[in-house]
């Protein structure tokens, strides 16, 4: 480790723990008391309630929906990005951030307008009888929406560092592409994969300004976790406006912890090679 | 097929590599570029001068300043911060320092809507500090304080996550060396480790502000939502969306929407620079060599 010689230390320091201290732990520390503050009883019967159940059934359904539809589409679009050299590609890069910067009302308006029945895609699927917008399919295209970036961004890093020779030696050896794909490629990326996974999976679950355009906002039908937390806000109901925040504060810090687990073993990698 | 390929590799027969682009191309086409296209048509839907109208229309231009206002105010903020907060964590060792990159990362794991209702419990009346507050004629919530808040906390890691893998790479030999040769350790961050961050930096502002410019779930909670006074942009587009005014919350959005291109622009220049996820240590400092391999 570095000997102590660089000014500054106090300085920084104190700004940086004053800093988080005011703005993130004094919140997230009064949320927490207030939910504490209820007693175990109370607390239990508000968390266990029917309409707040169901609203984790719908947000956590959902966004699996659209992590898994994300792990077949970020992925292809990670390999197309890395491994084909096409008119228009750099452009695709650049779309892939667009979910990251538009802002979550915008993107909840634009697809809800899409999906709309009278909507470019809407009117089609109505035809078909499949209604997605103020349904539980609309959520999970506004989760799918704004969650592409993470595993594309996870996994293409690794992707583009593979190395080449292992798939000749596959080749040279006799294996078909698929076998290859399946035996070589997919271990080397699976811990991206699931790093990537559980970012865009943590997102969904906390997803809120695209969500609730689209949604409904239905109790027990379309109504998501952070809505229902808003609007026991909004009837003055605090205790349970906390208790149901704090549930998802620490669905947000299950979802850290497994990240940072699966992500361990490359950032260990990375300060062995230093 | 080619007589002898360079190096062999899967998924390259013509057949496969036109089916994954073109599947990849349409799929992205129908969920991204679709909903850029449709804000665009539905904005314009009732004529460029309705256009102009919902945009000059004195709420919309209200929602645009007090957006700008608090950009200008949080943005700044949060780069202080981030500068502050790569400097301890990345050049010095000290209890805690673990800890502290977890609790900083934090605002970036949680659902702005706890955020929100977070700050609540904060400084609203049933917060902690609310009666406080009222005693004083202090006024934080349904406010602009409120407002900067809530988009201070959601956009608290951004600076500091760019800065802080490249700092790390950098290593402490150069500001040893200056400080040893009587540099202040403001001036050796000022033309020592400044000139090597620059672009990431830059980098994590224009991300931290477009962000700050479109937060929406957790200034909602605290904003009051009220029309011309509290209002930012992507409120009010809620706002005209729920009065049955689609062509005034698009024109809004379309505002909000030229912002994210431009973004998005400034990211793929800078990425060119790079800064972000084009892998700092390797581009930006070679003299750290050895195998790099990805987090």
């Amino acid at each position: 480790m570095s000997r102590r010689v660089l000014p500054g230390l106090p300085l920084s320091l104190g700004i940086t723990v004053l800093y988080v201290s005011i703005i993130v732990c004094l919140p997230l520390g009064a949320l927490v008391f207030k939910a504490a503050s209820l007693g175990l009883e109370d607390y239990w019967r508000i968390v266990s309630a029917p309409r707040a159940v169901a609203s984790y059934r719908v947000t956590i359904g959902a966004a699996a929906v659209a992590t898994a539809f994300n792990v077949v589409f970020g992925f292809a679009l990670a390999w197309v990005l890395v491994r084909y050299r096409f008119p228009g590609r750099r452009l695709l890069d650049a779309l892939v951030d667009l979910p990251f910067a538009l802002p979550t009302a915008v993107a909840g308006i634009a697809l809800t307008t899409l999906f709309a029945e009278n909507g470019w895609y809407g009117a089609p699927l109505a035809a078909l009888g499949i209604k997605v917008a103020f349904t539980p399919l609309g959520i999970m295209v506004a989760m799918a929406f704004t969650s592409i970036p993470f595993i594309v961004r996870t996994v293409q890093p690794v992707l583009e560092d593979l190395e080449p020779a292992l798939e000749e030696a596959a080749l040279s050896l006799g294996a078909g592409e698929g076998r290859i794909f399946r035996t070589v490629i997919l271990p080397l990326l699976m811990p991206a994969l699931l790093a990537g996974s559980s970012l865009a999976f943590a997102r969904s679950l906390g997803e809120f300004g695209a969500v609730i355009f689209i949604a409904g906002n239905q109790p027990f039908e379309t109504e998501i976790t952070a809505l229902l937390a808003f609007i026991r806000l909004e009837e003055f109901d605090y205790e349970a406006s906390a208790a149901i925040a704090s549930v998802i504060l620490v669905a947000a810090l299950l979802m850290l912890a497994v990240t940072n687990a699966l992500q361990a073993r490359g950032l260990r990698y990375l300060d062995k090679g230093r | 097929m080619a007589a002898r390929e360079p190096t062999l590799r899967i998924g390259d027969g013509a057949l496969m590599r036109r089916t994954l682009i073109g599947a990849v191309a349409l799929v992205a086409l129908v969920l991204i570029v679709a909903p850029i296209a449709v804000i665009v048509v539905r904005a314009f839907s009732s004529g460029f001068a309705t256009y102009a109208a919902n945009i000059l229309h004195p709420d919309t231009l209200h929602a645009i300043f007090l957006t700008v206002v608090t950009a200008l105010i949080a943005v700044p903020v949060n780069t202080v911060f981030g500068v502050a907060a790569a400097w301890a964590i990345t050049k010095f060792d000290f209890p805690g320092r673990k800890l502290l990159l977890v609790i900083i990362e934090l605002p970036f794991s949680i659902s702005p809507v706890v955020a929100g209702v977070s700050l609540m419990f904060v400084y609203g009346l049933q917060g902690l500090f609310g009666p406080t507050l009222r005693d004083y004629d202090v006024t934080i919530l349904f406010a602009l304080p409120g407002i900067v808040l809530a988009s201070i906390f959601v956009t608290a890691p951004f600076v500091a996550r760019e800065l802080m893998p490249l700092m790390q790479a950098q290593g402490t030999d150069l500001e040893e060396a200056a400080t040893s040769l009587g540099a202040s350790g403001f001036r050796t961050f000022l033309t020592v480790t400044l000139p090597g961050v620059k672009w990431a930096l830059l980098y994590g502002v224009v991300l931290c502000n477009a962000r700050v410019m479109g937060e929406f779930g957790a200034v909602s909670v605290v904003s009051g939502n009220i029309r011309g006074q509290t209002n930012t942009l992507p409120l009010h587009i809620e706002l005209l969306y729920q009065d049955y005014n689609a062509v005034g919350a698009f024109a809004a959005a379309s505002v909000l929407t030229v912002i994210a291109l431009v973004t998005l622009v400034a990211k793929v220049a800078l990425e060119g620079r790079g800064a972000g996820r084009a892998r700092p240590a390797k581009a930006i400092v070679p003299t750290t060599v050895g195998e790099e391999k990805p987090a």
